[in-house]
C-alpha cells in the first residue's frame, strides 16, 4: 500500500477509476453483463486476428534492411494510427479540463495539483497506447507468427506512439487554451482532435485519387511517385519504421525520444493544469445573450418540435462538429466524382459511400432527437399523440440529412440520373432504418452524453452499423444494375427484424 | 365554499401501480376546481408515482383518472390540453432563451402566437425573469430554471397544475415568488395539486392536505380536520403528520 498523496498513491487511484470507467463502458453499467462483455471482447480480438491474417497473408517480410517502399508503407501505417492516437489523447485532455467529476475535490485539497496532473497525463498516454495495442495487437501477432519474434518490437513502438501522442495532445490543448481562452478551447480542441483523426486518412485518399485515380491509400503509399520523393533509407525519419521491423537500436532511440517528450510535457504543463481547469470551470456560469426575435411565430406542434430540434442543434457547435465530422469523409468521393466526370466506375465507390454516410449521420441525429431530449416530461405531457411527436422528430432528422446530402446528390444526378436515383433511395432507406433502430432502443439521456450513446445498447450500435453497411452494399450493386442487390437488401431487412425483436417492448412504433 | 356542482378538477379512483412492490395501492383522491391541494407523505410513499400517472408519464396498472371531467386514460390528449406538469428537476433547454422556450411550449399547446407572447412576457415579468428573457438558459441557477419551467406551465393557461416538489432547492426569494404565483393561480380559479416535503408550505398554502403512505391516502382534510383525525387539537402539521403515519404503520 502506497503512502497517501504520493505519486504512486494517485496512480493507484487513477488506474482504479480508469478501470471502473472502462468496465462500465463495456457493460453499460450493468455488472450482470460482465461475462457477456468479456465474451464479446474475446470474439472481437479473435475476429481482428482473422482480419489481420487476411490483410497480411500476401505481405512479404521486408527483413531488417528494408527498401524505401517498405519503409514508406510501414511509416504511413504508423502515421495513420498515430493521427488517431493524437485525436483520442486530445479528447482525454479536453475531458480532464472540462469534466468536473472530481476536480473540485482535488483542487480544494491541500495537495500539489502538479502531482495529480502528472499522473493524469501518464494515464492518458497509457490509455491511448492501450487502445492502439488492442487494435494493432492482432496484426503484430500475425507478423510474429509469420516472420519471427523480432516483430514484437512493434509493441514498443505502439507504446512510444501513445506517449508522444499524449505529450503532443497536452501541448496542443494548452496552447489553444492560452491562445483562444477556455470557452472556445473546448469546441476548438474537439474539432482539432476530429480533424487530426480524419485528416491523414483523407489526405492519403486525396493524394491517391490525384496521383493514382483510386481511393486506395496503399496504392499511393506503394507508388513510385512517393518513393522517389521520400528521404533516403538512411534518414532518421525511418527510425520508427525500422524499430517496428525489429531493429532494437532504433527501438531504444524511439522509446527514449518519446519518453523524453512525455516527461517534458509533464514537467512543463502539469503545474498549469490546475489553473486551466479552474478557468474552464468558470465558463459553466457564463451566459450567452440571444438576439431578440421579432415576435412569436405561429407554429403547429409539429413545426414547433422541428424548429426546436434544428435550433438546438445549430446552437451547439460541439454537437454539430461531432455529427457532421463524418461528412469530412465524403471529401475523397466528392473529389472522385469531380475528377471522374462521366466515368462509370466512380459510381461503384460513390453510391455506397453516400448511403453509408447518410445512415451514420441519421443515427447520430436520431439519437439526439429521440433519446437526447432534454425536457422529456414537457414533450410527453404536451396535448399531442405520442406517435405524432415521434413523427415530427423523425421529420426533423430527415430534413437535416436532406440538407447535408442534397448538393452531392444533385451533382450526381447531373452526371448519372439512374445512379442518383438509386443513391437517393438507398440513403432514404438507410436513414429510416437508422432512425427506427434509435427509436426502438431509445434510452433517455442528456444531449451532452452524445459521445457515449453507444454504451447504452451494444445491440443498437451493431444493428445501426450492419444496417448501414447492408444498405450501402445494396445500393452499390443496384447502381451497377445487378440482381445480387437483393442479397444485401435481405440482410438489411433481417438486421431490422432482429433489432426489433431484441429491442425493449415499451416503446411505440 | 367550493362549488360541488362542477366536475372535480381531479378525480382518481382505485389507482394501482406496481413496480417490484405496490407503489400506489388502490388510491382514491378528489380535488375540486379552484382548490389548492397538497399531497404529503414519507419518502417512497407513492406521491411522485401518483402525480406522474396523472400527468400521463406513467401508465397505471388499474384505476381511473379524470381531469376536469375528461377521462385521462381514454383521451390523454384532451386531458393534457387542460393540464400542466412540473417536476422537482426543472427540465428546460439550455440552448434556448426563456422567451424561445415559452414560444416552443405555446406551439406544443397550440396557443395563438400573439396571445402567447403577451402572456409569456407578463409571466417573465411577474417571475422577475424579464431582464434574462433573451439569455440562453445554460447559465441559469436552479431557481431561475424552475421559474422558467413554471412560466412554461402557465403560458397555456391550464385548468389544473400538477407540481412535484416545486420548491426543492430554491432559495427563499425564489420560493416566495413561486408560492405567490401558485397562490394567485388558485385564487383565479385554477386548481393546483402539489407534493411537498416542506410541511410548513402545505400548512400555509393548501386548502386541503392529503397524507399518503404505502401508496394509499391515509388522511385528508384541512389542518383542523387532520388534527381531529390525529386526536390532538394543539398539534402542528408536523406532529399531526408523524402521528398519522405512525398510526398507519402500526395498523399495517
Amino acid at each position: 500500500m502506497s503512502a497517501p498523496a504520493t505519486l504512486s498513491w494517485f496512480a493507484r487511484h487513477e488506474f482504479r477509476l480508469a478501470w471502473r470507467d472502462w468496465l462500465s463502458m463495456m457493460t453499460a453499467g450493468k455488472a450482470s453483463r460482465l461475462r457477456m462483455a468479456a465474451l464479446a471482447l474475446a470474439s472481437f480480438v479473435l475476429f481482428m486476428h482473422f482480419i489481420a491474417f487476411l490483410a497480411l497473408r500476401n505481405v512479404a517480410d521486408p527483413g531488417l534492411s528494408p527498401g524505401k517502399t517498405a519503409l514508406v508503407v510501414v511509416t504511413g501505417c504508423a502515421l495513420l494510427s498515430w493521427s488517431l492516437m493524437i485525436s483520442q489523447a486530445m479528447e482525454s485532455v479536453t475531458r480532464a479540463f472540462y469534466t468536473r467529476s472530481d476536480l473540485d475535490l482535488i483542487l480544494s485539497s491541500p495537495i500539489a495539483a502538479r502531482k495529480v496532473f502528472s499522473v493524469r497525463i501518464v494515464t492518458m498516454a497509457l490509455g491511448t497506447a492501450l487502445m492502439a495495442t488492442l487494435l494493432a495487437g492482432p496484426f503484430i501477432h500475425v507478423l510474429v507468427i509469420r516472420f519471427g519474434a523480432r516483430w514484437l518490437a512493434a509493441y514498443g513502438v505502439v507504446v512510444s506512439m501513445g506517449a508522444t501522442a499524449a505529450a503532443l495532445a497536452v501541448a496542443l490543448t494548452v496552447v489553444l487554451f492560452r491562445a483562444i481562452g477556455p470557452k472556445r478551447t473546448r469546441l476548438a480542441a474537439q474539432i482539432v482532435a476530429a480533424v487530426i483523426g480524419a485528416a491523414f486518412v483523407i489526405g492519403l485518399q486525396v493524394a491517391a485519387i490525384l496521383s493514382q485515380d483510386t481511393l486506395s491509400r496503399f496504392a499511393f503509399l506503394r507508388s513510385d511517385t512517393l518513393a522517389a520523393r521520400a528521404p533516403d533509407v538512411a534518414s532518421l525519419m525511418w527510425w520508427p519504421a525500422r524499430a517496428m521491423l525489429g531493429d532494437w537500436q532504433a527501438l531504444a532511440a524511439v522509446a527514449a525520444a518519446s519518453l523524453t517528450m512525455l516527461g517534458a510535457a509533464i514537467f512543463v504543463f502539469s503545474g498549469r493544469f490546475g489553473e486551466h481547469a479552474i478557468a474552464a470551470a468558470g465558463i459553466a456560469n457564463a451566459r450567452t445573450k440571444q438576439a431578440p426575435a421579432a415576435a412569436f411565430r405561429h407554429a403547429s406542434p409539429r413545426r414547433a418540435l422541428r424548429r426546436k430540434e434544428w435550433t438546438l442543434l445549430r446552437r451547439d457547435p460541439w454537437l454539430v462538429s461531432q455529427t457532421l465530422m463524418q461528412i469530412l469523409y465524403l471529401l475523397p468521393p466528392a473529389l472522385m466524382l469531380w475528377r471522374g466526370y462521366g466515368d462509370g466506375g466512380v459510381f461503384a465507390v460513390l453510391v455506397p459511400v453516400l448511403v453509408m454516410a447518410a445512415g451514420q449521420l441519421a443515427g447520430g441525429l436520431a439519437w439526439l432527437a429521440i433519446s437526447g431530449e432534454d425536457a422529456p416530461d414537457l414533450v410527453a405531457t404536451a396535448p399531442v399523440p405520442a406517435g405524432f411527436l415521434v413523427r415530427a422528430k423523425i421529420e426533423g432528422v430527415l430534413g437535416a440529412v436532406a440538407i447535408v446530402f442534397a448538393p452531392l446528390l444533385a451533382a450526381l444526378a447531373l452526371i448519372a440520373p439512374f445512379q442518383a436515383l438509386v443513391a437517393a433511395a438507398g440513403m432514404a432507406i438507410a436513414v429510416i432504418a437508422a432512425t427506427l433502430i434509435q427509436l426502438w432502443f431509445r434510452n433517455q439521456a442528456k444531449r451532452s452524453h452524445f459521445r457515449r450513446r453507444h454504451t447504452s445498447s451494444r445491440v443498437a450500435t451493431f444493428a445501426e452499423a450492419f444496417s448501414s453497411i447492408a444498405w450501402a452494399a445494396t445500393a452499390a450493386l443496384a447502381a451497377g444494375e445487378s440482381l445480387l442487390a437483393l442479397m444485401p437488401a435481405a440482410i438489411g431487412v433481417g438486421v431490422l427484424i432482429a433489432a426489433r425483436a431484441l429491442s425493449p417492448r415499451d416503446v411505440p412504433g | 365554499m367550493k362549488d360541488t356542482s362542477k366536475p372535480f378538477a381531479l378525480d382518481i379512483s382505485g389507482l394501482v401501480k406496481r413496480f417490484d412492490r405496490p407503489a400506489v395501492d388502490g388510491l382514491d383522491l378528489r380535488v375540486q376546481s379552484g382548490e389548492f391541494y397538497a399531497l404529503v407523505g414519507p419518502n417512497g410513499a407513492g406521491k411522485t408515482t401518483t402525480l406522474r400517472m396523472v400527468a400521463g408519464l406513467l401508465k397505471p396498472d388499474a384505476g381511473a383518472i379524470t381531469i376536469a371531467g375528461i377521462d385521462a386514460l381514454a383521451d390523454p390528449v384532451a386531458a393534457k390540453q387542460v393540464m400542466a406538469w412540473i417536476s422537482d428537476e426543472p427540465m428546460i433547454y439550455d440552448k434556448l432563451s426563456p422567451l424561445e422556450y415559452l414560444e416552443f411550449v405555446a406551439g406544443l399547446w397550440r396557443v395563438e402566437a400573439a396571445a402567447a407572447e403577451a402572456r409569456a412576457r407578463e409571466l417573465l415579468d411577474w417571475l422577475g425573469l424579464a431582464p434574462h428573457a433573451h439569455e440562453r438558459c445554460e447559465g441559469f441557477s436552479k431557481g431561475m430554471r424552475q421559474k422558467v419551467a413554471l412560466a412554461g406551465a402557465l403560458v397555456h393557461e391550464p385548468t389544473v397544475i400538477i407540481l412535484d416538489e416545486p420548491l426543492t432547492g430554491l432559495d427563499a426569494g425564489s420560493a416566495r415568488q413561486v408560492k405567490s404565483v401558485l397562490r394567485e393561480r388558485a385564487r383565479a380559479g385554477g386548481t393546483v395539486v402539489m407534493t411537498t416535503h416542506i410541511l410548513e408550505v402545505a400548512e400555509r398554502m393548501a386548502d386541503r392536505i392529503g397524507i399518503i403512505a404505502s401508496g394509499r391516502l391515509i388522511a385528508e382534510g384541512t389542518l383542523e380536520e387532520l388534527r381531529g383525525q390525529a386526536g390532538k387539537s394543539d398539534f402542528t402539521l408536523e406532529d399531526t403528520f408523524l402521528a398519522l403515519v405512525a398510526k398507519e404503520a402500526v395498523a399495517a
